[in-house]
């Protein structure tokens, strides 16, 4: 297993009257990809992860590609079995570096296409914010799992990345298929494959605290 | 016929070419200080663990973006400029429209910013982040004042323009505002701006949405106290709603709450609500 941890970080709670521990996200757990069905069945919403491994970005007009290769009988551009697709287009490299900036954006526009590359082997997913009943659904069937990266800190997060290359799609720019190597990167995990969702709970929370 | 001379003062478009050019780099890549202050206030005040972790991470972003010359989000936003032009400026060498277009695809292209404006149906990209969505207005004087505010997509996403009815007033406006707020959750990347335009029409309640979000955060509406009134309730009912920053739960769902306003039809009360995300990149200019 690929983790450095024995024990995975415990779900954070988000209630004030029962304040969560500093530790739990200074431990942040390592994993590495691929991520297998071990790795992914020991997190929880709500765990810190540390992620290294390899990442392939892939967001709007790049998944309706896939769909459509996917409908086709096609097989898709890049390997989806065990892999992690990270919701992104970075801004363009200046000069000596590895990549510009780079972080997720909003999951929900590729939720129409998710639980199909889910069923097709997709084993997590990196973006941020909420994501439909059937994905979920899917991320639960397939014992996957879906990370928020904090939103708009790219500059910060292109530091984790230490490889990148456009493997498909070229001709969309920012758009197209990178794989990308990244190490340490920070992520919260959001829905694991229990079912549970931090973001709901976040806000029943809050509903339990009023009422 | 006498002409007054002199009142009259010439501008070279190749200036405001420049200028949008600068502003839109300098945007991408560091924050005002208003947004800075706010963010660590923040910080301060955050309860839940992993809001704070989020604020931490956010406000160590704005140090590496700006060590490092990055932009601080990988969405640099449409090009949207706000060009407050003096009627006793004549502008001179080409038009307004080709220079403010071409000091934003050269932004984009020396600036290492995101292309990120499409065809709206095909979804092929422009290449070059043009058009930008420029909202001229003639006022007095002699300068010209550019407002440069990239605006990123997903926040831009989570907001909405409702024809409320004149029954519903001050209690449906905020009813409004609150659900939007609730319904976006952790996807427009809290801790939000949250910019509410009333009244006009319906276009110009969303162009009132935006202008709101162009003021410096630590600044109440000071037209109307109904509104500063109004800004200070809503912010508190946000952040009771502990969505909490990257809706990881917490104490700050917005940073700030900015309200303007316009008289409107006997029939209407349209109400915008145009989110901003926590990189609220704005940069001014007065040639």
């Amino acid at each position: 297993m690929n983790r450095e941890h024995e024990t995975p970080a415990q779900n954070v709670k988000c209630n004030p009257d029962e304040p969560v521990k500093a530790e739990n996200i200074q431990k942040a757990v390592r994993i590495h990809t691929p991520l297998t069905d071990e790795i992914c069945t020991a997190l929880r919403a709500g765990d810190a992860v540390l992620l290294s491994g390899t990442v392939f970005t892939a967001r709007d007009v790049a998944h309706r590609r896939i769909s459509e290769a996917l409908q086709r009988g096609e097989g898709p551009p890049v390997p989806l079995e065990g892999e992690t697709i990270f919701y992104a287009g970075p801004t363009p490299a200046p000069p000596a570096r590895t990549i510009g900036s780079v972080g997720p954006t909003t999951s929900g526009r590729m939720d129409i296409y998710t639980p199909a590359l889910l069923d097709a082997g997709l084993k997590g997913m990196i973006g941020k914010g909420k994501r439909s009943a059937a994905v979920r659904e899917a991320i639960r069937r397939n014992r996957a799992v879906y990370f928020a990266a904090i939103g708009g800190v790219a500059a910060l997060l292109s530091r984790c990345v230490t490889a990148a290359e456009v493997i498909a799609y070229e001709d969309l720019g920012t758009e197209a298929i990178r794989r990308l190597s990244i190490a340490d990167f920070p992520l919260i995990v959001i829905n694991d494959p229990e079912g549970r969702d931090l973001y709901e709970e976040v806000m029943k929370n809050v509903c339990d605290r009023q009422s | 016929m006498r002409l007054a001379m002199g009142a009259v003062r010439d501008v070279d478009v190749v200036i405001i070419a420049d200028k949008v050019r600068e502003l839109f780099i300098e945007a991408s890549k560091s924050l005002g200080e208003d947004v800075v202050c706010a963010l660590e206030k923040a910080r301060t005040g955050e309860y839940s663990e992993l809001g704070r972790f989020a604020l931490d991470k956010i406000i160590e972003n704005i140090e590496i973006a700006k060590d490092e010359a990055l932009p601080l989000c990988q969405d640099t936003g449409i090009a949207v400029l706000f060009v407050r032009l003096g009627q006793d400026v004549h502008l001179t060498g080409g038009n307004l429209e080709d220079a403010v277009q071409k000091g934003v695809r050269e932004a984009y292209r020396e600036g290492y910013l995101r292309k990120s404006v499409c065809d709206p149906l095909s979804r092929t990209n422009t290449g070059d982040n043009t058009p930008a969505v420029i909202h001229i207005e003639i006022v007095e004087g002699d300068r010209v004042q550019l407002i440069a505010m990239p605006k990123g997509g997903g926040s831009e996403n989570m907001s909405s323009v409702k024809m409320l009815t004149p029954s519903e007033g001050l209690e449906g406006i905020k009813r409004h505002v609150i659900e939007t707020v609730r319904q976006a959750g952790p996807n427009p990347c809290p801790p939000i701006i949250v910019g509410v335009g009333i009244g006009g029409t319906m276009e110009i309640s969303a162009l009132l949405a935006k202008k709101a979000l162009a003021r410096q955060l630590d600044l109440p509406n000071q037209a109307d106290p109904r509104l500063s009134q109004l800004e200070k309730e809503l912010k508190k009912e946000i952040n009771n709603l502990g969505i909490g920053p990257q809706g990881y739960g917490g104490a700050v769902t917005a940073l700030a709450v900015h309200a303007e306003m316009m008289p409107c039809h006997i029939a209407s009360l349209p109400v915008a609500i145009n989110i901003q995300c926590h990189v609220a990149r704005h940069r001014e200019t007065v040639i």
